[in-house]
Parts: C-alpha cells; sequence; structure tokens
C-alpha cells in the first residue's frame, strides 16, 4: 500500500485532507493506526487488519439478510381473532395509492434498493482487491458509485420507524415483531460494523496501487 | 479541544498552487480537471456550493411549510376518521402516556429539521462574514448536521409501516396523507444542501484568524 508511485514526483509525496484541504506529507499509515488531520481532525485513514475481506464477509451477510427482511414479516398484527402480518414489501406498498404513491419508489429505493446496491457495489470493488487481484472494470467508477449513496441507504432509519409504529398501534391490537424486523436489526448491526471497517482513502491507494501493478 | 492540535499557519493544498481532491485526498496540479486516482472531478474550491446550498435549503423550508400544516395520517375507526399532521401525531402519543416515542418523533419531525435549517443557514452565512464561533466548531456543526440529516426520515416510515399494517380488515384503517410527502421532499432538499456545501470553505474563512 506504501509503494511509491512509479511518478516520482512530489505530489506523490502529498496528501490534502479532504475537508479542510491542508497539505500534509503522505506517510504510510500501519495497520491498525489511524491518521487525522491536524487541522481539523478528520480520520484520513485507518486501515484495519484484513479490512478488505471483512468488508467484503459483512456485505455478503447484508445482502442475505437483506433477502431475508424482504420476504419475511416483520410485524404481526392480531386483532378480534384476526392477524395481519406486514412485510417490507406491503410497507413500501402503502403509498402506492392516490396523491402518495410517488413515496412509494422513494421508499423502495431508501430501504431496499440503495442499501442492496451499495452492498454489490462494495462486492464488485473489493472482492478482487480482498484476493489481490488487479481491480474490475470500472472498480473507480463503482466505488465513487457506492459512496455516493451511502448517505441516501436508510435502513437504520428504517428499524427505529419500526420501533415507533410498534409502539403506536400497540393501543389498538396485539403486535408481535416477525422474524423479518430480526434479520433487519441484525443487517443494521452489519453495516455499521462495515462502515467501520472501511477507510475511503485507504480503499482509493490500493486500487491505484493494484491497478498500476 | 480548542487548543489542541491545530498549528497556527498550515499550509493548504490552495495556497501551495495545488488541487486536494475531495474524495482520496490525492494532490494534482492546478491544470488537471479530474482526479487521477478517484476519477473524482477536481475543484479549487467550489464556487457554486454556496447557491446550491441556498437554493436547496430555501427548496427545503419551504416544502417543510405544507407538511406541518396537511396532515401525516388519516385515521378511520367506525365511522369517523380523524386526521392527524406532526405535531398532533405527538400530542395524542402523549395523551396515551407514551412520552418516549412523542420525544422521539418530536425531535426526529420537528427539532431535528428545524434546527438544520437553522444550522446550515448559519454555515453558508459564516463562509463570507466573521464570526466568533472557531472554525473547528462549525466544523463539528457541519458533521452533526450531515450526520443528523437522514434520522429525520423516520415518520414517513412510520407513516408507511402504519398503513401497510391496518387495514380494511380491522376497525380502524389508517391511510398517509399528503404531508407525508412533503415531509420527506423536505427532507431530502435539506439532504442535499449539506451534501452540496464545500467543506473546505469553513476553514478558508478562518484562514487570517488571529487565534483558533
Ligand atoms: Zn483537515
Ligand atoms: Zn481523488
Amino acid at each position: 500500500m506504501s509503494t511509491p508511485a512509479p511518478l516520482s514526483c512530489d505530489l506523490d509525496r502529498m496528501i490534502a485532507c479532504p475537508a479542510c484541504d491542508a497539505l500534509l506529507a503522505d506517510i504510510s499509515v500501519e495497520t491498525g493506526e489511524t491518521a487525522s488531520c491536524p487541522r481539523c481532525h478528520t480520520v484520513i485513514e485507518a486501515p484495519r487488519p484484513l479490512a478488505m475481506t471483512r468488508i467484503i464477509m459483512l456485505a455478503l451477510a447484508a445482502l442475505i439478510l437483506m433477502i431475508a427482511a424482504v420476504f419475511f414479516p416483520f410485524l404481526e398484527l392480531g386483532a378480534a381473532g384476526m392477524v395481519r402480518r406486514s412485510s417490507l414489501l406491503d410497507t413500501v406498498m402503502a403509498f402506492a395509492t392516490g396523491l402518495t404513491a410517488p413515496l412509494t419508489i422513494a421508499m423502495a429505493a431508501l430501504i431496499v434498493i440503495l442499501p442492496v446496491s451499495r452492498f454489490l457495489a462494495l462486492l464488485y470493488v473489493l472482492g478482487p482487491m480482498a484476493f489481490g487481484w488487479h481491480p474490475a472494470r470500472h472498480a473507480a467508477k463503482v466505488f465513487r458509485l457506492a459512496e455516493a449513496l451511502r448517505p441516501w441507504a436508510m435502513a437504520e432509519v428504517f428499524i427505529v420507524g419500526v420501533a415507533v409504529a410498534l409502539v403506536k398501534v400497540a393501543g389498538l391490537a396485539h403486535v408481535s415483531l416477525g422474524p423479518a424486523f430480526w434479520a433487519f436489526v441484525a443487517l443494521v448491526v452489519v453495516t455499521v460494523l462495515k462502515d467501520n471497517f472501511m477507510s475511503r482513502v485507504t480503499v482509493w491507494k490500493t486500487l491505484e496501487a493494484r491497478r498500476t501493478s | 479541544m480548542e487548543n489542541t492540535g491545530s498549528p497556527p499557519h498550515i499550509l493548504t493544498a490552495r495556497d501551495a498552487g495545488l488541487i486536494g481532491c475531495t474524495q482520496c485526498g490525492k494532490v494534482h496540479l492546478p491544470t488537471t480537471a479530474t482526479c487521477s486516482r478517484c476519477g473524482a472531478t477536481l475543484q479549487m474550491r467550489d464556487k457554486a456550493s454556496l447557491q446550491k446550498v441556498w437554493a436547496w435549503l430555501i427548496a427545503g423550508i419551504i416544502v417543510y411549510i405544507p407538511a406541518n400544516l396537511y396532515p401525516m395520517l388519516a385515521t378511520a375507526s367506525l365511522g369517523h376518521t380523524t386526521e392527524n399532521t406532526i405535531v398532533g401525531g405527538v400530542i395524542e402519543l402523549m395523551h396515551h402516556g407514551s412520552y418516549g416515542v412523542a420525544g422521539i418523533v418530536f425531535v426526529a419531525s420537528i427539532v431535528i429539521p428545524v434546527a438544520k435549517f437553522i444550522a446550515i443557514a448559519f454555515l453558508a452565512l459564516t463562509v463570507t462574514r466573521r464570526v466568533r464561533m472557531s472554525a473547528h466548531h462549525r466544523h463539528t456543526l457541519f458533521e452533526v448536521v450531515e450526520f443528523i440529516g437522514r434520522w429525520s426520515m423516520i415518520d414517513v416510515f412510520v407513516v408507511a409501516i402504519l398503513s401497510s399494517l391496518v387495514r380494511l380488515d380491522f376497525a380502524a384503517t389508517i391511510t398517509p396523507g399528503i404531508a407525508a410527502i412533503s415531509f420527506a421532499l423536505s427532507v431530502a432538499f435539506t439532504m442535499i444542501a449539506a451534501l452540496s456545501f464545500d467543506e473546505r470553505l469553513i476553514w478558508d474563512a478562518s484562514e487570517d484568524e488571529p487565534r483558533e
């Protein structure tokens, strides 16, 4: 990772803080260490042992959990002898009628489509990295996309929403959590873990080093 | 945090006549258009950044108004329908004694959006005006705004979950109201406003401050 680039220009020995533009010496950061900007304290690089492998394992786990979360019911509502199960798909379709129809697509995107796209993008980019192969075609483009999607993948926000909804209907009927809810909780934990292992600058440097080698 | 770190004279890439990539940190000559490492578009400073921030922020504030005036959801039960606005929903939760959840909804739907409008406007204004607040604190404020933005979406999800769960086969039916759309748009617009903000501008403004 710290091998000097073939272009023996001074530019390659510097790094600009992505947050505040401070010009810093690009020292090689050892695994387990954290390099942060002396001016704004933003973490610039934080390589972790086996980070790539761990990220792809977690992204795979997240994908499987998402499949479970979509198809199993996550809430069960019982009232007057009737039981109604609600799955993620039902929730997405809740806005499908009337004036709120456009929200349906947005909901599907925020809860399922964007998180899944992110997992797939990360697998595509980091998979070859974890095995020490050359980057896949368009890996840079795909990783940029994955980073851009990050704020819009709202799985964990949805989980808190489920908890709030649960309390709201608790007076109306008997409510219990379905298997998909727990799958979703696990998914959120996995996503948070995965994002903790991820150091954007480190991934970019690795991609660059593998591309030129 | 005030006295730790932050050496007084730190050279920025711009000062050195270079461009730093905001995605991967790679330093380039000012004539370079796209980053050779990550392919991101390079800009010394995003000059249009503040205009974009203001445009999205104003759009976010405008759509936030109907979000509060119109019903978020309508509950039809035994022939009569009650419509709940955001504030109405919070009050109802408090009547039921669920203060914790009422608190979550109140914070997510009212406190966070309003605080976010103020914070983004403040950050955009202080890029050109000198203020007492140090660049450090403004940077922290920006990070908080960026992190917290998505959590305002909770109430929209709650409406969707309730509507999918409580349907015709029960004594009550819950249908989403038009406010759900304008609220969701408001959250999205303010998120875009925060994302279009060029963080580096926060630090440029404090460049010649005598003391952090
Ligand atoms: Zn910095
Ligand atoms: Zn770059």
